[in-house]
């Protein structure tokens, strides 16, 4: 058989059973036909990896036209080889979600409610509060006279959804500002 | 982990204790299958019969919280029955290291306790030196100071009588598991222990993988295909997070957080940089200042100097001994010292022990920001049931975020694999990467200190900062860049191109680098390596799956590490039908080697253990905080009072805070006699927060449960599928009871305990579904890491008159 398991997974677009068919002798001629008729039809393929646990399972993708259409297991990835649990096959539905939310929310001191509010006007009063409590409780000497420069009352929690590029900066952020209350995940 | 995922169908034996495999990596448990369909035993050692129990050759119940009996009993089991791998403990551990006269262990305490303090001073915790200052050794391993036989010593109260009485695993059981696991002390075969947050969650978390690494060092079975101890970790990118540090005490790439005792980069350097005399110890930490220098020069770009010590002086610096982890912040909370602060892609409100505490620590916060997918019990913890939202302060920002499918970047996995993912569609509405968020969030906070001044703006406006998030310039910061034109064994780089691997990195400002162990996996020559997918591979490399050319690992493209252990002097495979690498007369074929000196008989070798100052593996590993060698303390929370072969009850150094609600069980507490074990679903992700949002898995694991056993639902009068109330001295907890022989009662130090089991991934966001577990556990933790002690607390159980947490 001269078909790559991916190559093959695509013409068919049935899933790894499918290999035994073709190994005991079958026809895959109809199943070709049918597989032109399948929903991701046209859709480009991106490689993304399953968003929970260490395993990094990879997962393809569909997209047509701006939207996610559907997820799989990538079947050339040599850990997963194609398959996911639970929650990776339920990235679709993770992904297109009522219950997520869609605006940046600000909720006022003794406030009842949400406010829905826009990018720019939360980001600069976060850098206020950001500045304005650094400002007050930077402690820049301790007891011993000896140099600190530290926020002891400013934290950051999170997150192993992190990619390794967002903890980068957000370590780097965080130093700078002197926060040594971090903490996430990996303590838990 | 040592070695990786696909490296389990290597294994022989496999032992999974400290974790339920099958439901929690489901997919990697394949490679367990695999070993098992090729003839390897599987064992599971587990409070609770599940999926992973069903695929194994058998599964053997413990007490939860008394592991390192169980471990202790097989390393005592190897010695006494002469099983180690005895070449491998002479040449390449530290069992023939003669340790000094000052060390003792009496009564279950080292030597140099403080009680006072509840520190161990670890100065007598080392061994006796050569005039050149190499450790002095008996390869007879006859001294009766040498390491192997205070190891003997030790351990040998950890008899097959002593270790069933405290564990409750019968002796059959513990004889089985010893007799298999041990037959792997052999060098034709590979033994592996996987463990998860069943082993770390513990006061004697740290201890219990101590147990496995002495265990494996004895057997050999470190270096090699299908051996190793690996960690399953559990978060979807803990490795990386971990390796860039979301954490306090280090700084990314495993180096030491500044400390207040550190003044300067000088300090800092002579402090943290080890020093070995050994010409055959490669000592890699001797390179840290290479590592540190290139990580402050990322930092601060041209800003730093030599002349300004690379801006070392602007960070901020903890003191010696401080902890800044969580227990200990929301205890600062909960006394009004914390201002404000980011919690992001977290859920501590349901993951963090003594919710009920951390609850109300959050109520005295000025302000917080929250970045999540869904609203959870942390964002929306102003308006938890039972409070009026009239009279908590806080102000809230929640930020919406993007999916894994709408951002692009790498992620780490546990055996250290470097992956791309693409961005697939756009954020959803107006949703942000953390990236999109934190970039623009930091240039307005620059912003405001250029334009106002304020106090030691310079840490803050002298930053190496872009102007917009751009995921790969930040991959390519990560690898590491020239500062300045340089040739690197002949190849000239300009100021800007990548450095092509850690050992080109510079202490002198040439070159920056945010994490110099992931330098490598972005190069002039090889393009950003976490995109790689190309399956091939060399006949000896397919033997064993290293799949050197798909993505890339850390370090340097390795994949099994401390692969030098798994070689003899002349650098031949001490077992060649699984060699992972192999000194063909000029190179090393196969995986990377733990560096790429010829091999030990040539003079010109390294020992294997490249990371450890003296080059051996450590069976006496004397940098802990709770002792060199492991010893079984109980939980602290406990259903017994004394301990059987030893003094000291628990361990007296576990880390603990303390206030009005943070109230602790007694040992043997008559009102809560059952011990409380907590897990997670296949279907639901740490504290559920975003898993509860999608219908297709709430559907699948809809509302709190407790297991518990038939004879212990009898006791209580209890049917499968009652109400009932779970409580510890801090809490109390609704649940929906599941009878199940899974859970069975054990017998220990001869009386009946039984165990309960639950998963903590519901709360209140969710109506109907429960509530957060861990109102009902302690905040304790293990002193050298501080993770708390999930797994073992002590609860009553009790037949509920009526729910209000869940719909039944």
């Amino acid at each position: 058989m001269s078909y790559t398991r991916r190559g093959f997974l695509k013409l068919t677009g049935a899933g790894v059973a499918c290999l035994s068919l073709s190994q005991l002798g079958f026809d895959l001629t109809e199943a070709r036909a049918y597989a032109t008729s399948l929903k991701t039809k046209g859709a480009k393929e991106v490689i993304t990896i399953c968003p929970f646990c260490s395993v990094s399972c990879h997962i393809i993708a569909h997209v047509r036209d701006g939207k996610l259409i559907s997820t799989e297991g990538d079947p050339d990835f040599p850990i997963n080889e194609g398959a996911l649990c639970a929650k990776g096959a339920a990235l679709l539905s993770m992904s297109r979600n009522e219950h997520r939310i869609k605006k940046p929310l600000y909720r006022a001191p003794y406030s009842e409610k949400w406010e829905e509010k826009d990018w720019d006007w939360v980001l600069s009063k976060i850098a206020r509060r950001v500045k304005d409590t650094r400002d007050k409780e930077l402690i820049e000497k301790n007891d011993k006279g000896q140099t600190v420069n530290r926020l002891d009352s400013m934290f950051l929690l999170g997150t192993s959804h992190a990619s390794n590029e967002e903890c980068a900066l957000i370590h780097q952020a965080m130093r700078g500002l002197g926060v040594v209350h971090m903490d996430h995940q990996a303590r838990i | 982990m040592t070695n990786h995922w696909i490296d389990i169908k290597n294994a022989d034996s496999i032992l999974i204790i400290g974790s339920n495999a099958a439901e929690h990596h489901p997919v990697s448990f394949k490679w367990v299958l695999r070993a098992k369909d090729a003839g390897a035993t599987v064992m599971h050692v587990d409070p609770k019969f599940s999926r992973t129990s069903a695929r194994s050759d058998f599964h053997v119940p413990i007490r939860s919280g008394t592991d390192i009996a169980f471990m202790g009993g097989m390393i005592n089991y190897v010695l006494e029955n002469g099983r180690y791998y005895k070449d491998y403990v002479v040449d390449y551990t530290n069992a023939s290291y003669i340790v000094s006269e000052g060390f003792e262990f009496n009564d279950g305490l080292f030597s140099g306790y403080d009680p006072k303090s509840r520190t161990y001073d670890q100065s007598s915790w080392k061994f006796d030196l050569d005039s050149k200052g190499v450790p002095k050794k008996d390869p007879s391993l006859k001294h009766p100071r040498c390491v192997f036989n205070l190891l003997k010593k030790h351990f040998s109260r950890y008899n097959i009588e002593n270790v069933s009485s405290v564990t409750g695993v019968s002796k059959d059981n513990l004889q089985k598991v010893y007799s298999t696991f041990s037959s792997t002390g052999t060098p034709d075969k590979a033994g592996t222990i996987m463990y998860a947050l069943g082993w770390t969650q513990h006061t004697v978390g740290v201890q219990n993988i101590r147990s496995a690494a002495i265990l494996q060092l004895l057997l050999g079975n470190i270096g090699v295909a299908g051996g190793g101890i690996n960690a399953l970790r559990g978060e979807p990118n803990v490795q990386g997070s971990t390796d860039h540090t979301l954490l306090y005490h280090i700084i990314p790439g495993y180096m030491a957080m500044p400390r207040a005792d550190w003044q300067t980069y000088d300090a800092y350097n002579k402090a943290n940089t080890p020093v070995s005399t050994d010409p055959h110890s490669a000592n890699w930490w001797q390179h840290k200042p290479k590592y540190f220098t290139s990580l402050l020069k990322g930092w601060y770009g041209e800003n730093a100097t030599a002349k300004n010590g690379y801006c070392y002086g602007l960070l901020p610096k903890i003191e010696k001994g401080a902890d800044h982890s969580y227990m200990f912040l929301f205890d600062r909370m909960y006394n009004n010292e914390i201002t404000g602060g980011f919690i992001i892609g977290l859920n501590p409100m349901n993951s963090v022990p003594n919710s009920n505490k951390v609850r109300k620590a959050l109520d005295n916060l000025d302000w917080l920001v929250t970045q999540e997918l869904h609203h959870s019990e942390t964002t929306d913890n102003w308006h938890r049931p039972g409070v009026d939202p009239k009279k908590v302060k806080t102000e809230v920002f929640l930020l919406p975020s993007a999916h894994r499918v709408e951002k692009e970047g790498t992620v780490t996995n546990s055996g250290r694999w470097l992956g791309w993912h693409d961005k697939a569609i756009e954020p959803e509405a107006d949703a942000r990467s953390f990236g999109a968020a934190f970039v623009p969030m930091m240039n307005e906070v620059r912003a405001l200190y250029k334009e106002e001044g304020g106090k030691l703006p310079e840490a803050i406006t002298l930053l190496n900062w872009p102007k917009t998030y751009n995921p790969e310039y930040w991959t390519r910061l990560i690898n590491g860049q020239f500062t300045k034109d340089t040739v690197v064994k002949g190849t000239k780089y300009k100021k800007g191109q990548q450095v092509p691997s850690f050992t080109a990195l510079s202490d002198d400002g040439s070159t920056m680098s945010l994490n110099w162990l992931y330098t490598g996996s972005y190069t002039e020559e090889g393009g950003n390596k976490a995109k790689r997918r190309n399956p091939q591979q060399t006949k000896m490399q397919a033997n064993i799956g290293l799949y050197p050319n798909w993505a890339w690992c850390w370090p340097v493209n390795r994949r099994i590490l401390y692969n030098r252990a798994s070689v003899n002097a002349d650098g031949m495979p001490l077992n060649p039908k699984k060699a992972v690498i192999k000194w063909d007369g000029k190179k090393w074929v196969g995986d990377v080697p733990d560096g790429g000196w010829k091999p030990l008989s040539s003079g010109k070798g390294k020992h294997p253990f490249i990371m450890s100052k003296h080059g051996h593996g450590q069976i006496f590993g004397p940098g802990r905080k709770d002792g060199p060698i492991p010893e079984h303390y109980e939980p602290v929370e406990t259903p017994i009072d004394s301990h059987p072969f030893s003094k000291q009850l628990s361990s007296p150094v576990y880390k603990f805070v303390d206030s009005s609600m943070d109230k602790l069980a007694k040992p043997a507490d008559p009102n809560f006699p059952i011990v409380l074990t907590t897990y997670s679903l296949t279907e639901h992700w740490c504290g559920g927060g975003e898993t509860r949002n999608v219908p297709n898995l709430l559907e699948a694991e809809p509302q709190l449960y407790v297991e518990m056993s038939p004879e212990l639902a009898e006791e209580k009068g209890i049917a499968n599928g009652d109400g009932v109330i779970v409580e510890s001295i801090r809490g109390k907890v609704e649940a929906i009871a599941m009878v199940t022989v899974r859970m069975r009662p054990l017998k220990v130090k001869g009386k009946t305990v039984h165990l309960v089991g639950m998963p903590f991934c519901f709360g209140w966001t969710t109506p109907g579904t429960g509530d957060s577990t861990n109102r009902l556990t302690p905040s304790v933790g293990d002193p050298n890491t501080t993770i708390p002690e999930y797994k073992a607390s002590c609860v009553n159980i009790r037949k509920a008159d009526k729910l209000t947490e869940i719909e039944m």
